[in-house]
């Protein structure tokens, strides 16, 4: 066989296949083929499903548990990943090709210093003497742009962010100077301020030590900034692949264009409803988990009839603390709520039933926001009995009613909800908070733990729900787009205080608060010099203000 | 083969047959059994023969009949105080997973107090002053096993009380039964189930180890646990009497144990595809 010698990676027809519990096979991975060159950036595009990650492992020559490489030949350096012995495998993996794993959290052994886990592949291949492995992760420290690069190994994983941690695995990947890079999600549990470092400096990286890579992601925004090519794909299937320009300006394909479209911003911001009686006032609230801290100082918002009140702000900034002390299943320590006229005690029990009704919530996860072990009928018909004692039959109607608001079919009453999709289980999730025919419901991130495109389709079924039943919600969120193009007003949180609120037009038209500012900017664009952009104007907001 | 849609492994088929067959001794003694349970029926100490297909005890009783009534009150005992010792433990483990706080923090030290003392002597000591009556024996029992079933429960809770699934129950503004029965149970069932088996075969040996000791079943009632203690003199003499008490309470246990693992594995396939 000759083997084509010319780029670092060819994959050719690439087939996985997964076997589940019942032993039915099917094929994940369909028909993927690909080159790499040195120095070049390929972006995997897709849902959750769609192989992507798959795609990414296989590269390695690796398949998870229960999937099997079955078809394809993939050519590194002209010798083929599938025929080569394990052992030879297991040498190239992390000295030639590294992975970038997406929580870097979990990956890490908390036990043992940074140092100690960012060294120990090249220690563990012989590569390389322990100080000069310490040199080198040093210097990668600082091309990645790491506080302190001389002392930042002593620490462990707990005592630095998130986003320095992802970092660090990068330079755990890097040390080895594999010809490629693995990345799968990299940034996906990052906030949008910390994405874009991490993005710069994975970008610069690459760049500088001239590595081929693999990037894998659900954020064409994100691959956009960072891939040369991109290729897309759903079902196991490729349904589009070219340069990133390319795919961006002119997406030949229908989902592709959908993909590209999603994140595009409306050149309106919805009508404020006028002079609405407020559904709930906040004033002067302090919230906090143990008497020592503030998680909440001095909140202050009201909230009209038939209204979108968007909370936006990274984590840790008390947004969903905010939510807890609104439901009372965090006592407020001071201040007060009143909802629908009344004040609402601070406890959940000392609560009446009519004022939980009123108020309802939609969490941020889908999967364990449904007891596993009771069916749809279960699930939307139990705040209808609870709340307004309805016979069986009048809940069984209502709950078809409901599925057919949420474009859910009646054959879905007695599913259990284990067996849903996550974009059905939060309908799901939804049918049962309108069940109890609220007037605010809380939406704690609820399209986040969702693929981009099922999540839009969930923010214009609440969008469409509102303008028929006028119910208000509070959206907590930390994805500007979804505030944007869904919200009337905006409250922005920073440190467990509210810093700006105003109208959707007032917020988000100049002159902005500083911090609105670097969160508005921070939002990938579908464009591929975003990125660019966003570093240049830090730059010189930095000089500007000394 | 298959049960409830489900494929039964050897060990489960020989589980349920063994468990089906205890069953069936335990409600029919009376028309199974050949003689009447303290019938005297021939000489003391025969060997296995025609008439009597295990032999003789030592007041010359049927073997085969003791061991038959044997069944229904061992497991009969062994059940009630099982169910008793879960009914108890789940409802205190769960309502201190829920509550938290004060509850909790009271619940779990007296559960502390009584697992501090062993068991057995423990329970010695309640039935020598209590009385060796079957209620006080039920009774003494469940509640002791009951702080380790409280123990298991309460840790099973702990994982599921934070669901957000219990907490859009509290914020339904569900009582404390519902949110126990509906939305913790059905989620803590699989390892409960595994304990319950687990505990069954303890309580049943514990029940027998009483009886061996004098505390437990008194004569003239049958029980497997006192008829090894009365036949254990035997076993210097040679005869195989004193194992077939025994062997019945090992083929039990080993056979629930069957059955649970059985059920554990349907679980473990988890749910999502449907039973």
């Amino acid at each position: 066989m000759i083997a084509p010698s010319d780029p670092l990676l060819r994959v050719l027809g690439l087939s996985v296949q997964a076997v589940d519990r019942r032993g039915n096979a099917s094929l994940i991975v369909d028909d993927v083929s690909y080159d790499l060159q040195r120095g070049e950036v390929l972006g995997l595009i897709g849902e959750s499903g769609a192989g992507k990650s798959t795609v990414g492992l296989a590269a390695l020559g690796f398949a998870r548990r229960g999937c099997e490489l079955v078809r394809g030949s993939e050519f590194f350096h002209g010798r083929d990943i599938r025929q080569m012995p394990a052992t030879e495998r297991r040498q190239l993996r992390g000295a030639k090709i590294a992975y970038i794993a997406q929580s870097a959290a979990a990956a890490f052994n908390p036990a043992k210093t940074l140092m100690e886990q960012v060294i120990e592949t090249v220690a563990f291949h012989g590569l390389m003497p322990v100080d000069q492995a310490q040199m080198d992760a040093i210097a990668l420290f600082d091309a990645l742009g790491l506080p302190h690069p001389q002392s930042f190994g002593n620490a462990y994983p707990h005592q630095v962010s998130g986003g320095q941690l992802q970092r660090a695995m990068a330079a755990m990947a890097m040390m080895a100077n594999p010809d490629i890079l693995i990345f799968d999600e990299p940034t996906t549990a990052l906030d949008v301020t910390t994405q874009v470092e991490v993005l710069a400096a994975f970008r610069n990286l690459i760049r500088q030590k001239h590595t081929a890579a693999l990037y894998v992601s659900h954020d064409l925004a994100v691959v956009a900034q960072i891939a040369d090519h991109i290729m897309v794909l759903r079902h196991g299937k490729v349904v589009e692949s070219g340069t990133a320009a390319r795919i961006l300006q002119s997406p030949q394909q229908d989902y592709t264009r959908r993909l590209v479209r999603e994140r595009a911003s409306p050149t309106e911001f919805r009508k404020q409803p006028d002079a609405a009686p407020p559904v709930l006032t906040i004033t002067r609230m302090d919230a906090n988990y143990t008497k020592a801290s503030r998680t909440l100082r001095d909140i202050n918002l009201t909230i009209g009839m038939g209204e979108t009140f968007a909370i936006v702000g990274e984590s840790g900034s008390g947004k969903s603390t905010l939510a807890r002390a609104i439901t009372g299943l965090l006592p407020r320590a001071t201040g007060d709520i009143a909802f629908l006229g009344e004040t609402l005690p601070p406890r959940l029990a000392q609560r009446s039933k009519r004022q939980l009704q009123m108020l309802q919530m939609v969490t941020q996860m889908p999967d364990t926001a449904l007891n596993p072990h009771q069916s749809v009928l279960d699930v939307i018909g139990r705040p209808m009995a609870f709340y307004f004692n309805h016979s069986p039959a009048i809940v069984r109607a209502r709950a078809i009613e409901l599925l057919a608001q949420m474009d859910l079919p009646e054959s879905f009453l007695h599913r259990r909800t284990g067996e849903l999709s996550g974009g059905q289980k939060q309908r799901v999730c939804i049918a049962r908070a309108l069940a109890a025919e609220p007037k605010l419901i809380i939406c704690d991130e609820v399209t986040s733990a969702l693929d981009p495109l099922i999540g839009e389709e969930i923010m214009q079924l609440l969008q469409r729900l509102q303008q028929t039943t006028g119910i208000a919600y509070i959206f907590i969120t930390h994805d500007l787009g979804i505030v944007r193009r869904m919200a009337h007003k905006v409250a922005v949180m920073l440190k467990g205080e509210i810093i700006t609120q105003g109208t959707i037009a007032q917020i988000f038209s100049p002159p902005f608060h500083p911090y609105t500012e670097k969160l508005l900017t921070s939002v990938p664009q579908m464009r591929a010099d975003w990125l660019d952009d966003v570093l240049a104007n830090r730059v010189t907001s930095q000089l500007q203000t000394p | 083969m298959q049960l409830l849609g489900h494929k039964l492994g050897w060990t489960a088929t020989f589980g349920i047959v063994v468990v089906a067959i205890n069953l069936c001794l335990m409600l029919f003694a009376p028309w199974i059994a050949p003689h009447g349970q303290n019938q005297i029926v021939a000489d003391a100490w025969l060997t296995p023969n025609s008439q009597q297909w295990l032999g003789t005890d030592d007041l010359g009783r049927d073997m085969l009949t003791r061991l038959i009534f044997g069944a229904r009150m061992s497991i009969g005992l062994a059940l009630s105080a099982t169910l008793l010792c879960f009914a108890l433990g789940v409802s205190t483990g769960f309502t201190a997973a829920i509550a938290g706080g004060w509850v909790d923090t009271l619940l779990s030290r007296l559960v502390d107090l009584l697992l501090s003392m062993p068991l057995l002597i423990f329970a010695f000591m309640i039935l020598s002053v209590m009385g060796t009556a079957i209620p006080v024996l039920i009774l003494t029992v469940g509640i002791l096993n009951s702080a380790i079933v409280y123990r298991l429960a309460r840790s099973v809770a702990m994982g599921i009380v934070v669901q957000d699934y219990v907490e859009a129950a509290r914020l339904r503004g569900e009582g404390l039964g519902w949110i126990m029965l509906r939305e913790i149970l059905p989620n803590a069932a699989p390892p409960l189930l595994a304990e319950f088996g687990l505990r069954f075969c303890f309580t049943f040996l514990l029940i027998a180890a009483l009886s061996f000791l004098g505390l437990g079943v008194q004569p003239p009632n049958a029980d497997w646990g006192s008829m090894v203690k009365d036949l254990s003199g035997m076993i210097s003499l040679g005869s195989s009497a004193p194992f077939y008490p025994a062997g019945a309470i090992a083929l039990l246990t080993i056979g629930v144990n069957f059955i649970v693992d059985w059920l554990l594995s349907i679980q473990s396939r988890g749910h999502g595809e449907g039973a």
